[in-house]
């Protein structure tokens, strides 16, 4: 349901004819969807809502996926909002500065997915902490993710992570979980990207 | 064309023995220790005894009864360097590829050391001298990876990747296959004698490397208008890591997943990789066993894919042989 809406802020600029110099259409409002990730605690949605009305966005509709969770047991929220296409980039930039979990913004979503292997030791390390520092780079987000730890939690353990990369950010990705593997002295298997065709 | 075979391991001693299949004669072959010289009283066409050099090898650990130095002396038109790799200054391999330039002969290489650690010293020798360097056997066996890339162009191929160590990826199949770990499927492989009793050349990634080098220096000097300007690569330039540590576990989630693990090694003009990576698990890249691959990425032809054996005698020295016949 939310693809159909994600075209909006491309088209609006499409019809932008007022601006022959090729410059950046961004006088009329147009609607826009942004897929947010909330925990699940109190004043969550509205902690989320007000940087939209702060910087200028028109709120339309709100839909709390309440029973539905994300992969990291967060709930998912779609807001609908109408501004203008330089105040929407402000009000992504805002949510997420103010940590809120931006999945999909306009046409601006999660499309790459990719998958790696850990491995090392990984329970000592905390594997909890790995998982949210991944989380905490703004190009990529965990999906899903399989342990195997064999033989207990003193030995080398793995786990394969898909990540949700934004559209040509993969290779940042990788990048940051490439510098917190070194720093945890973990090993990371990289995919073959771009290669796999 | 008259071969000089120096180093008598499995590659040189079936140079020696297909040799006159191809329509070439050894009249020198040395090892470490010792050398033959075919008696050049009796003229053309009487090269050394090939079957008396195999059998003296096997039964006296010596080629015949003269000195090595002797068959770099000999009346040879192509060397073929056949002796272990070593890092570094390459020696001796690379004063024996020396020699045969400085007289105005040939070279063939099977080792990589010289050609991954001195290219740019090698090429230097090449433009002073009449003879030619050619070094198919260092890559993929048998597997012609350095003349396909020379016959589509260096400055047409963007990277060349592939798996090119058997022994690594024996283990790795057989580690996701059986659901063991390393040190059993290693042992395994020490028993079936595709694994030396010290294996860290191959499990450390660094026999990769090399062949990466090695093709990351023909892409980087076959692109270059100017050799000089060309970006010459050593092992030090290669990003390695290699299979040891991997656990058992990691193949196993891998294949729930159904993808695999392959050391991969990756070469551009300006790069050197090799690591396990993650693949498709009927990709073409997860071959199985002591199967190699190169797959060459192009500019206008797309992708090429070659797959087959990367060590062995005779399929190392199919492509020694190889080069020898376009030396001709």
């Amino acid at each position: 349901m939310s693809d159909a809406r994600d075209g909006v802020p491309e088209e609006a600029v499409d019809d932008e004819d007022a601006t022959p110099d090729g410059g950046h259409a961004s006088t009329t409002p147009s609607t826009h969807t942004v897929r947010l990730e909330l925990v699940d605690e109190p004043g969550q949605l509205l902690a989320a809502l007000h940087p939209i009305a702060d910087n200028g966005g028109n709120l339309l509709s709100i839909y709390h996926e309440r029973g539905n969770k994300t992969p990291r047991g967060r709930i998912p929220v779609e807001v609908d909002f109408e501004a203008t296409q330089e105040r929407f980039e402000g009000i992504v930039e805002a949510l997420r500065s103010e940590g809120v979990n931006v999945m999909q913004a306009g046409t601006e979503r999660y499309a790459e997915e990719v998958t790696i292997l850990l491995f090392g030791h990984l329970i000592d390390t905390d594997l909890s902490d790995t998982l949210s520092q991944i989380e905490a780079c703004e190009s990529a987000s965990v999906a899903d993710v399989s342990l195997a730890a064999p033989q207990g939690t003193e030995e080398a353990s793995s786990a394969r992570l898909r990540l949700e990369a934004r559209a040509g950010e993969t290779e940042a990705a990788l990048a940051a979980v490439r510098e917190l593997a070194a720093e945890k002295d973990l090993r990371l298997v990289e995919p073959l990207t771009g290669v796999e065709a | 064309m008259r071969l000089a075979v120096v180093g008598a391991g499995a590659v040189g001693r079936s140079v020696v023995d297909l040799a006159s299949e191809y329509g070439h004669e050894v009249v020198a072959v040395a090892d470490s220790s010792s050398a033959v010289v075919a008696d050049r009283t009796g003229g053309r066409g009487t090269g050394v005894d090939s079957d008396a050099v195999v059998a003296r090898k096997a039964e006296r650990g010596i080629v015949g009864d003269g000195d090595p130095e002797d068959a770099l002396a000999a009346d040879y038109d192509v060397l073929v360097e056949a002796t272990p790799t070593t890092l570094g200054d390459a020696e001796p391999g690379f004063s024996h590829v020396r020699t045969a330039l400085e007289r105005d002969r040939h070279a063939v290489l099977a080792n990589k050391g010289p050609v991954a650690e001195r290219f740019g010293d090698l090429r230097s020798l090449v433009n002073d001298s009449d003879g030619d360097i050619r070094f198919e056997a260092t890559v993929g066996g048998a597997i012609p990876a350095v003349s396909t890339v020379e016959d589509i162009e260096p400055g047409h191929v963007t990277a060349v990747r592939g798996v090119l160590n058997g022994t690594a990826n024996f283990i790795l199949t057989r580690m996701a296959a059986e659901g063991l770990d390393y040190e059993h499927v290693l042992a395994e492989a020490q028993d079936l004698g595709v694994a030396e009793a010290d294996p860290s050349f191959d499990v450390d990634g660094t026999d990769a490397a090399l062949k990466c080098v090695i093709l990351a220096n023909v892409l980087s000097f076959g692109a270059a208008d100017d050799p000089v300007d060309a970006r010459e690569f050593t092992l030090d330039d290669a990003d390695v890591e290699g299979i040891r540590d991997v656990p058992g576990s990691t193949l196993r989630l891998a294949t729930e997943d159904g993808r695999t693990v392959r050391l991969i090694g990756e070469a551009t003009g300006e790069t050197v990789r090799v690591a396990p990576r993650l693949v498709p698990e009927n990709g073409t890249l997860a071959v199985s066993g002591t199967q190699n691959i190169v797959q060459i990425e192009t500019t206008h032809a797309g992708r090429l894919n070659i797959s087959g054996r990367g060590a062995g005698g005779p399929e190392t020295a199919s492509a020694v042989l190889g080069d020898v016949g376009r030396l001709e």
